[in-house]
C-alpha cells in the first residue's frame, strides 16, 4: 500500500491538524516508512482469533446510579483559553 | 551522613536517619534542591522545580515523623513524571500545547505517593506527551544522559531517570505505554518497575494510549522500588481498569533470610529471539554474565521461544496511535492548554490549534492512528492489530508455565547519540523491541543495571513475570543486586562532587 500526498491531506483534515503544501511530503514519507513497518504484521495468520482490546480479561465494572462529583465547573474553566458566564467561548458555527 | 552520602543511600536507609532524627526532612530536601541546582543545567531532567512548595512538605513531613505517624517514605523527596498530574504545580507534558498548563487535580499516584509523606520536589522532562524513546521530543529541550551529556538518557521518562542516575533525587515516577520506564532506567543505570496493568491507577495520567499506559517507580534498587509500590499500588474506583485485590507488601519475598543460593527453586526462561541478531555484543556479553550470576545464585534456566514477540512493535505502531489518536482529541482550543491567535472559523482554530500546540512525532502518531481507524482500513489494521496481540499474550501464558521469570536485555544496545535517531522514526521505535511484548500482555517488567560497555555507558537487564507477580520479580532482582554492585555505581559529573 502506498500513501499518497492526497492521503496526508485527507487524514490531516480528519485528525484536525493543518499541514501546510511545504510540510505534506515530508509527512508522507515519514508515514510511509511507519506504515512499511506496520505491514509486516498484516501477513500473520489470525483466523479464527478473537482481538484482544485490553491486557486485563476483566469486566469493566458497574457503579450506583447516584450523584458523586460536586459541581466544580468554575475550577475546571479556569484553565479554559476562553469562557463567560459558565459557558466556553468558540467562534460562531451558527449564523 | 554527609550529604554526599545521603544523595546515595537508599529509602530505606534515609527512612532510618529520619526517623533517629539524625536528618530532617528539610535538609534532606535542601540537599535535593541543591544538587537540582547544580546538575540541571547540564542534564535538563526537570521541566518545573518549585522549592517553597517543596520545603513547605518537608516541614509538614517532619513534624508528622515528629509525631510518631512516619511511615517508609515519610519525609523522602521524590519527583513526577510530567505527564502525571499535580494539583497547583504546572503539567505540562513536555509540550506547547499544555506550557501553562496547571491540573485543577493530582493523579492517584502523586497523591498515594503525597499521603505516604514524600516530598514533591519537582515535575522531570520526557518525550512530548511521553511519546519517544530518547527524551528529546520535549518542547522544553532534550535531557541528557548523566553517564555522557552527549548520549540520550532513553525515554519517555528520560527526565526521571536521569535524575536518579544522577543521584539528584532518590526516588521518582514515571509512565510506561511501551518502555518509557524500563528502556531510560536501562539506559541510565537505574532501576525501573512497569507494574500489571491495572496494578497502579491511570487516574490524572494524562492519556496517550490507555489500554498500555502503566505509571510505576524508579530508584536504585529493586527494594526501592518494592517500598514505592507499596505506596503506589491500589484499587481506585476512577480508573474503570483498576484492579480490586488485596494490597500486599512488595518486599515481603526480598526480606526473607536465605542462604548461598537464595533463588532455588526459581525457573528464568532464557527467549531465543532476546539473545538474536540485532543485539549489541556488549549488550549480550553484559546479558550472558547476568544469567550465569543467577545460576550461581541456585536459579534453574529453561530456554523459550516467543516467535510472535517480533510482531510486537508493528502491532503496537497501530494499537498506540489509535488510541493517541482518539485520547489526544480533547486538545483542542477549547477547554484547556494552548489555542492559536488567529483563525477563520472552528474548524481552522482546531487545526491551527493542533498544528501549533503539538510537535513533528506526536502528530505524526496522531495522523498514524487516525488513518488505521478510518473508514475501510479499521479491519485490515486495527482489529488485525488487536488479534496478533493475543496471539503475543497466549504466547506468553505458554512461556510462563514452563519458567516464573522471563529475561533478556532491556535495549538492543546501550544510549546512543543525541541527534542520531531523531530523523528516522523507525530506528527510534525498534530501541522498545524487546519491552512492548509486556505493554501488551500487560505483565509486569523491571529493568536492573546489568553492566557497562567499555565506553561507559549502563547496560540494563529486563525481567518480566506473570501477572501481579511483581514480588517474585523484585526479589530476584533484589538477591542478583545483593551479589552485585552495578547498581551503585555512580556517574562522575562535571561541576559536582561525586558522593
Amino acid at each position: 500500500m502506498a500513501l499518497s500526498v492526497d492521503d496526508v491531506r485527507r487524514i490531516a483534515y480528519l485528525a484536525r491538524i493543518e499541514i501546510t503544501p511545504g510540510e505534506a511530503a515530508e509527512v508522507q514519507r515519514k508515514l510511509e516508512r511507519i506504515f512499511e513497518l506496520i505491514n509486516e504484521m498484516r501477513a500473520v495468520d489470525t483466523s479464527g482469533i478473537v482481538p484482544m482490546s485490553h491486557a486485563q480479561e476483566v469486566s469493566l465494572p458497574l457503579r450506583e446510579d447516584r450523584v458523586t462529583e460536586a459541581d466544580r465547573h468554575e475550577l475546571f474553566q479556569s484553565v479554559a483559553p476562553a469562557v463567560h458566564d459558565g459557558l466556553y467561548l468558540v467562534p460562531k458555527v451558527i449564523e | 551522613m554527609s550529604q554526599e552520602a545521603l544523595s546515595a543511600a537508599s529509602l530505606a536507609e534515609l527512612a532510618r536517619e529520619l526517623a533517629a532524627k539524625r536528618i530532617s526532612s528539610l535538609e534532606l530536601t535542601r540537599g535535593v534542591l541543591e544538587r537540582l541546582d547544580a546538575l540541571n543545567p547540564a542534564l535538563n531532567a526537570f521541566v518545573t522545580v518549585d522549592p517553597e512548595r517543596a520545603l513547605a512538605e518537608a516541614r509538614a513531613a517532619d513534624a508528622r515523623i515528629a509525631a510518631g505517624a512516619g511511615g517508609p517514605l515519610t519525609g523522602i523527596p521524590v519527583a513526577h513524571k510530567d505527564v502525571l498530574m499535580t494539583a497547583g504545580l504546572r503539567t505540562t507534558c513536555g509540550s506547547r500545547m499544555l506550557a501553562d498548563f496547571v491540573a485543577p487535580y493530582s493523579a492517584f499516584v502523586v497523591e498515594r505517593l503525597a499521603q505516604a509523606g514524600m516530598v514533591l520536589v519537582g515535575k522531570t522532562n520526557l518525550d512530548e506527551f511521553a511519546m519517544g524513546s530518547s527524551s528529546e521530543t520535549s518542547h522544553f529541550g532534550p535531557v541528557k544522559n548523566p553517564w555522557d551529556l552527549a548520549c540520550v538518557p532513553g525515554g519517555s521518562s528520560g527526565g526521571s531517570a536521569a535524575a536518579v542516575a544522577a543521584r539528584i533525587i532518590p526516588a521518582a515516577t514515571g509512565t510506561d505505554t511501551g518502555g518509557s520506564i524500563r528502556q531510560p532506567a536501562a539506559l541510565t543505570g537505574v532501576c525501573g518497575l512497569k507494574p500489571t496493568y491495572g496494578l497502579c491507577s491511570r487516574y490524572g495520567l494524562v492519556a496517550f494510549a490507555s489500554s498500555l499506559d502503566h505509571p510505576g517507580p524508579f530508584a536504585r534498587s529493586a527494594w526501592d522500588c518494592a517500598l514505592l509500590l507499596n505506596a503506589m499500588a491500589a484499587h481506585d474506583a476512577r480508573d474503570s481498569t483498576s484492579i480490586l485485590r488485596e494490597p500486599e507488601d512488595y518486599t515481603r519475598l526480598l526480606a526473607e533470610a536465605r542462604g548461598a543460593r537464595p533463588l532455588s527453586g526459581v525457573r528464568i526462561g532464557l527467549p531465543r529471539e532476546y539473545f538474536g541478531e540485532g543485539v549489541d555484543v556488549e549488550v549480550a556479553a553484559a546479558i550472558d554474565a547476568a544469567v550465569a550470576e543467577l545460576r550461581r545464585l541456585g536459579a534453574a534456566t529453561v530456554e523459550l521461544e516467543l516467535p510472535a514477540v517480533k510482531h510486537s512493535v508493528p502491532v503496537y505502531y497501530v494499537i498506540a496511535p489509535a488510541e493517541a489518536s482518539s485520547n489526544l482529541s480533547r486538545f483542542d482550543g477549547v477547554r484547556y492548554g494552548h489555542r492559536a491567535a488567529s483563525y477563520a472559523d472552528l474548524t481552522d482554530m482546531y487545526r491551527k490549534t493542533r498544528a501549533e500546540g503539538f510537535g513533528a512525532e506526536v502528530k505524526r502518531r496522531i495522523l498514524v492512528g487516525t488513518y488505521v481507524l478510518s473508514h475501510g482500513y479499521y479491519d485490515a489494521y486495527y482489529l488485525k492489530a488487536q488479534q496478533v496481540r493475543r496471539l503475543i499474550a497466549e504466547e506468553f501464558a505458554r512461556g510462563f508455565e514452563r519458567c516464573d521469570v522471563v529475561l533478556g536485555p532491556v535495549a538492543p544496545t546501550a544510549a546512543f547519540k543525541l541527534g542520531a535517531k531523531v530523523d528516522d522514526p523507525v530506528q527510534m521505535y525498534l530501541n522498545d523491541i524487546f519491552t512492548i511484548a509486556a505493554n501488551l500482555t500487560g505483565v509486569p517488567a523491571l529493568s536492573v543495571p546489568c553492566g557497562f560497555t567499555r565506553a561507559g555507558l549502563p547496560i540494563g537487564l529486563h525481567l518480566q513475570a506473570q501477572h501481579f507477580a511483581e514480588a517474585r520479580l523484585l526479589d530476584v532482582a533484589h538477591r542478583y543486586q545483593q551479589a552485585t554492585d552495578w547498581h551503585t555505581r555512580m556517574p562522575a559529573l562535571p561541576g559536582c562532587r561525586a558522593p
